[in-house]
């Protein structure tokens, strides 16, 4: 779907492409249409596509905004622009449960680290390992590793669930960050597979010369040139651990383990319908963590996201 | 570059390596062992060993507090007539079969629609993308029950227009399709994948194509098209994969009950009421199982499929 022709993009060098820009060069411009039609194609391109962008964000800024409203005039009022502002349903959300809301976002917090430091550690060790060393199985292990990535975690939960229950996990965060200390989001394991292949053999094969043995070439060498893919990898880890909710729903069931997601549903199910404020206030809470991980890291998302294939 | 391509290409010639490299150096074992061993131990101790368990456990009556007791295939036969479950099969269908093609279509659409180097091109993929990142959140699942709620934010947008609203997720009718717009307003994610792939679009080839008197319409269907497969097809396969195990939205937009009237009582939510709330383990075991075949099978289809329809440049 292109308008103009030949976006001027390097294109793959040889004889073939070059005698087909020639030709490009010199055939009349079939494409080329007056400039007129082509801008009044924009400008409506465009509108539709800004209608379209404010649909797609419209219910998110109305939950922001709503927030900010006192719950009686919340559903008579669809306009982004408040009538009067009024922050008690942050103040009323933070203190409608048992705790203080901020013990719940700490409680994420600490899970999100755990599995941060576990993703990044293990994962990178794993892929280290897959990209850069010969063992025996390997094909066979790395075919293991990627079809775990899409396995269920619901065939493994029920177990798991009786395992950390005979060793007195439940209610801990153990169950949590424990799988990430040892590469069980295999995804990130791919993630930075893909990357390491990229880096140039010579880099360690040199460093191997001068003496350097597999920890150092991986401490020193790879992970530095890696750190794009250990960027993706964390924020990544950082926006889904912040959203589970599955498996804390099910390892944390005592009000005082609960993350931001779970006590935000406890507050759903205890209230019901007649604080949406607060409980959008809260909302809005627990997503900003996840609205910063995207404004700051969106380069490493599209990127991670491309090379990889999963959302 | 994702992991379907390359599931495809260890199967049939192990994990790729880089071009032109001399053969590797025999004699990593011991290194390898050091570095593979977290993952190794977490393959055995938190998939392959619950996997096993979870195996015996479809073949058991368990509750937690007594022992395991084998009673054979009787979890599977109780499966067979277990209305709820079938009932929970066809909401997950339903969800699945239409929710992802939709979702699909959105992300291609606009992936299409916004031209390589065109004004404002971040703005919108940023905006387009957001969703996915919040669409799985309890906040927004929490959002979308008050949005399409009696008193709801589309009630109000229709009385605007003076139609009739209704509650839109406390009607069994309708309560489902509220969880697929969801899932449909999250096509951010398979955009981008699209857009990657478009750009691996030699231009030549349009350059080519119009000098030939195609049209854009002729060039969509002859070169976009053809050449953009391979990652319909693993976009389909990891969607499809996705949305079968959607628990969070259908949880909190019903409440945990998946009502109303079973209505959006997904497969997975029904599993995690027979394992947590009735504690039935054994049984869950088994739906567990089942769950597996059943993503297992529709992964086969889709690559069996696949021959059909994708077509590999390479």
């Amino acid at each position: 779907m292109r308008t103009e022709p030949a976006p001027a993009t390097p294109a793959p060098a040889g004889t073939l492409a070059d005698r087909t820009r020639a030709l490009a060069a010199e055939a009349p411009a079939t494409s080329r249409r007056s400039p007129w039609p082509g801008r009044v194609r924009s400008v409506l391109k465009h509108a539709g596509l800004i209608a379209l962008a404010v649909a797609m964000i419209y219910p998110l800024i109305w939950l922001l905004v709503s927030s900010i409203k006192p719950t009686e005039i919340i559903f008579r009022d669809l306009s982004l622009i408040p009538a009067q502002t009024d922050f008690t349903n942050y103040t009323e959300g933070w203190n409608a449960l048992a705790r203080p809301f901020g013990h719940y976002l700490m409680n994420s917090a600490i899970i999100v680290l755990g599995s941060l430091v576990g993703n990044l550690v293990a994962c990178s060790m794993a892929a280290y390992a897959f990209a850069r060393l010969e063992f025996r199985g390997r094909k066979l292990w790395f075919a293991i590793m990627l079809m775990s990535i899409m396995l269920p975690i619901h065939v493994i939960i029920v177990p798991q669930y009786i395992l950390f229950s005979q060793v007195g996990w439940i209610n801990t965060f153990w169950p949590l960050i424990v799988p990430k200390l040892l590469a069980t989001d295999a995804f990130f394991v791919f993630l930075m597979v893909q990357f390491f292949r990229g880096i140039p053999r010579e880099l360690d094969e040199a460093a191997r010369l001068d003496g350097c043995g597999h920890g150092r070439i991986y401490a020193r060498i790879m992970l530095p040139l890696a750190l794009p893919a250990l960027a993706t990898t964390a924020i990544f880890t950082f926006i889904w651990t912040w959203n589970d909710f599955f498996s804390q729903l099910i390892f944390l069931t005592k009000p005082d383990m609960h993350t931001a997601p779970v006590a935000l549903r406890t507050f759903l199910d205890s209230t019901g319908q007649s604080s949406w404020g607060p409980m959008f206030a809260m909302s809005i809470v627990s997503i900003i963590p996840v609205f910063l991980a995207f404004l700051f890291g969106q380069k490493y998302l599209v990127k991670g996201i491309a090379t990889t294939g999963i959302k | 570059m994702s992991v379907v391509s390359e599931l495809r290409r260890t199967a049939r010639s192990g994990p790729s390596r880089a071009p032109g490299r001399a053969p590797l150096r025999r004699g990593d074992g011991r290194a390898a062992a050091v570095f593979l061993a977290p993952w190794f131990a977490g393959l055995l101790l938190v998939t392959v060993g619950p996997m096993v368990a979870s195996a015996y456990l479809s073949f058991t009556d368990y509750s937690l507090l007594s022992t395991p007791e084998w009673i054979g295939l009787d979890n599977f036969a109780r499966m067979l007539e277990d209305t709820r479950l079938h009932n929970s099969l066809r909401v997950t269908f339903t969800y699945v079969l239409v929710g992802v093609p939709l979702q699909l279509l959105a992300a291609l659409g606009l992936a299409l629609l916004l031209d390589r180097g065109m004004r404002g091109l971040p703005f919108y993929r940023s905006v387009f993308y957001l969703p996915s990142l919040l669409g799985g959140s309890v906040a927004i699942a929490i959002l979308w029950r008050q949005v399409f709620g009696v008193e709801g934010l589309v009630n109000a947008f229709l009385a605007f227009f003076n139609v009739p609203g209704r509650g839109w997720v406390s009607d069994p009718d309708t309560a489902l399709w509220t969880l697929v717009l969801l899932h449909v307003w999250t096509f951010g994610a398979p955009m981008i994948i699209f857009l990657a792939g478009l750009r691996q679009i030699p231009t030549m080839y349009y350059e080519a194509a119009s000098i030939d008197g195609a049209g854009r319409v002729r060039q969509f269907f002859h070169i976009t098209l053809p050449l953009l497969t391979p990652i319909v097809f693993f976009n389909l396969v990891l969607q499809v994969i996705g949305a079968f195990q959607s628990f969070t939205q259908a949880f909190v937009v019903s409440g945990g009950t998946g009502g109303p009237a079973d209505s959006t009582m997904f497969y997975t939510l029904y599993l995690y009421q027979r394992g947590f709330t009735a504690f039935d383990m054994g049984y869950a075991s088994a739906m567990a199982w089942l769950l597996v075949l059943i993503v297992a099978a529709l992964t086969a289809i889709n690559f069996f499929a696949s021959k059909f329809w994708v077509f590999y440049d390479d």
